[in-house]
């Protein structure tokens, strides 16, 4: 199943936003009428989801980005999932 | 516009940005709905803010903070600014929510909000039958002129937030209402239950629904709820109940002056949308600044921290969770803002809610007692 959403390329739903906010110091995401505060790993698969990249291809350069930090591949899947769960982003 | 005048700030009180700005455009409003939030003497109100200073606004709340930016009104339509704000708004970085009634919509307007920037549609209804909803609208057109605008909404790609305001003489329809919002592709689905500020409050014997009319409205939406998340469906239903039926007041949103920044048409800024009607003074963005206000101003440090709360609220080992409850509320029933609001059990005047639950289990008045929001009601009230 894993193999599979590799391969997948996530777009964020539309009506979704995602931008950096400077009064608070971090990026959020931003939906009709609400907000959710994204903490750094968040981040860094947000700024990457640009509808041509695949899961697998955020997995790499993140794993480029920070060779020591073990476990990014399930972290990002497990992102993923849950993103995917409350509908912030679609796998096409 | 200046910073100047003395600082009520509470000392050791760090306020949360006013992550929230809600822009007020204008009180006029084609429809008259009975359960209106408009204040009661908004005859009066014609001075309205010009575009140049709605948009100094959104700039310097932008700058402390403020993401989300909703227009609305009266009628925000009726602005023949809007795109123009929209555009300024936007450009700025803000998140643009338009809440209209749909009166005033067209697919050329859609479409040239949406080139200007415009993020999101939120459509208000009274209910799904038509009926009812003209007979609440006060117009015969409204609720085809409703669909036709909730369809080209999404067809033109923006999100949709559909608010249907409940109240007892159409909650039992609320099946129907929930089938309609989904064959209409609504991505949100607000269920709220009137709340009774305002000509609300002027209405509310005529408006409560019984506690039995609830329950069964909100187990039907946990069944729809349960129904759509089996099918993978994106369309999120969110029941708000009233909380005449609980024994805890809800929490005052974020706090007072701790999230939400509302700018009435002629410039006034409140803590809360309802705070108008409450004795106290608030600051207007022609005297002073957004900062000024949000740190400094009277108004909106009036209720913040806990220092102003009397018995039993002081001694409570609530307060942090609830603040209090509303201060609309406790201002409304009680007469005096700092009350605790009537709702908690602890409240010496909690007896008043007791008699709306029984007043909505007997005597309520039927549709046509309910009292028009129109400019001749209007006038007529501030007489009294
Ligand atoms: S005072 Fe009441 S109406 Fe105003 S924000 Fe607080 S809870 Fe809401
Ligand atoms: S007494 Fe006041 S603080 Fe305590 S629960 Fe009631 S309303 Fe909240």
């Amino acid at each position: 199943m894993n193999e599979n959403i590799l391969l997948k390329v996530p777009t964020l739903r539309r009506g979704y936003r995602f931008q950096f906010e400077p009064a608070q110091d971090c990026h959020v995401l931003l939906y009709p009428e609400g907000m959710i505060k994204l903490n750094d790993s968040a981040s860094e698969i947000l700024q990457r989801v640009d509808g041509a990249r695949t899961v697998g291809g955020i997995v790499a350069q993140l794993q480029a980005r920070f060779p020591e930090a073990e476990g990014i591949e399930e972290d990002i899947l497990a992102f993923v999932e849950v993103a995917v769960e409350r509908f912030w982003i679609e796998l096409r | 516009m200046n910073g100047s005048g003395s600082s009520f700030a509470k000392p050791g009180y760090e306020p949360g940005p006013p992550l929230w700005l809600l822009a007020e455009l204008t009180y006029r409003c084609p429809l008259q709905c009975p359960y209106c939030s408009n204040p009661l003497d908004f005859a009066r109100s014609h001075d309205e803010l010009d575009t140049a200073e709605w948009i100094e606004v959104f700039r310097q709340a932008r700058a402390l903070g403020a993401a989300q930016l909703g227009f609305s009104g009266g009628e925000p339509l009726v602005r023949q600014d809007l795109a123009e704000l929209i555009r300024a708004a936007r450009e700025l970085g803000y998140y643009t929510n338009l809440i209209t009634s749909g009166i005033g919509l067209s697919e050329e307007k859609i479409a040239r909000f949406a080139e200007a920037g415009l993020d999101h549609i939120q459509i208000s209804f009274q209910a799904a039958d038509e009926e009812v909803n003209n007979l609440l609208a006060g117009s015969k057109k409204a609720f085809a002129q409703k669909l036709a605008m909730a369809r080209a909404v999404k067809r033109h790609g923006y999100p949709m937030v559909l608010n249907f305001v409940t109240h007892r003489h159409n909650i039992d329809n609320i099946e129907r209402i929930i089938q309609l919002c989904v064959e209409l592709e609504a991505d949100f689905v607000e269920l709220a239950t009137c709340q009774f500020y305002g000509w609300a409050e002027l209405n509310r014997a005529g408006l409560l629904p019984s506690r039995a009319q609830l329950e069964r409205a909100e187990r039907i939406t946990n069944e729809w709820r349960d129904r759509l998340a089996a099918q993978n469906h994106p369309c999120k239903l969110i029941f708000v109940t009233p909380d005449y039926y609980e024994e805890r007041p809800k929490a005052c949103m974020n706090g007072w002056g701790n999230l939400f920044l509302d700018i009435t048409p002629d410039g006034t800024a409140l803590p809360c949308h309802s705070a108008r009607q409450l004795p106290v003074q608030f600051p207007n963005v022609r005297q002073h600044s957004i900062e000024h206000i949000w740190r400094h101003s009277f108004g909106f440090n009036r209720f913040r921290g806990y220092d102003w709360m009397p018995e039993p609220c002081r001694s409570c080992d609530e307060k942090a969770k609830d603040f209090g409850g509303c201060r609309c509320q406790a201002f409304m029933l009680t007469g005096d803002a700092a009350n605790a609001d009537p709702v908690c059990s602890k409240s010496p005047q909690h007896g008043k809610i007791l008699a709306a639950r029984e007043q909505a289990e007997h005597g309520a008045l039927g549709l046509d007692q309910l009292q028009y929001r129109n400019e001749k009601a209007s006038r007529l009230i501030l007489k009294v």
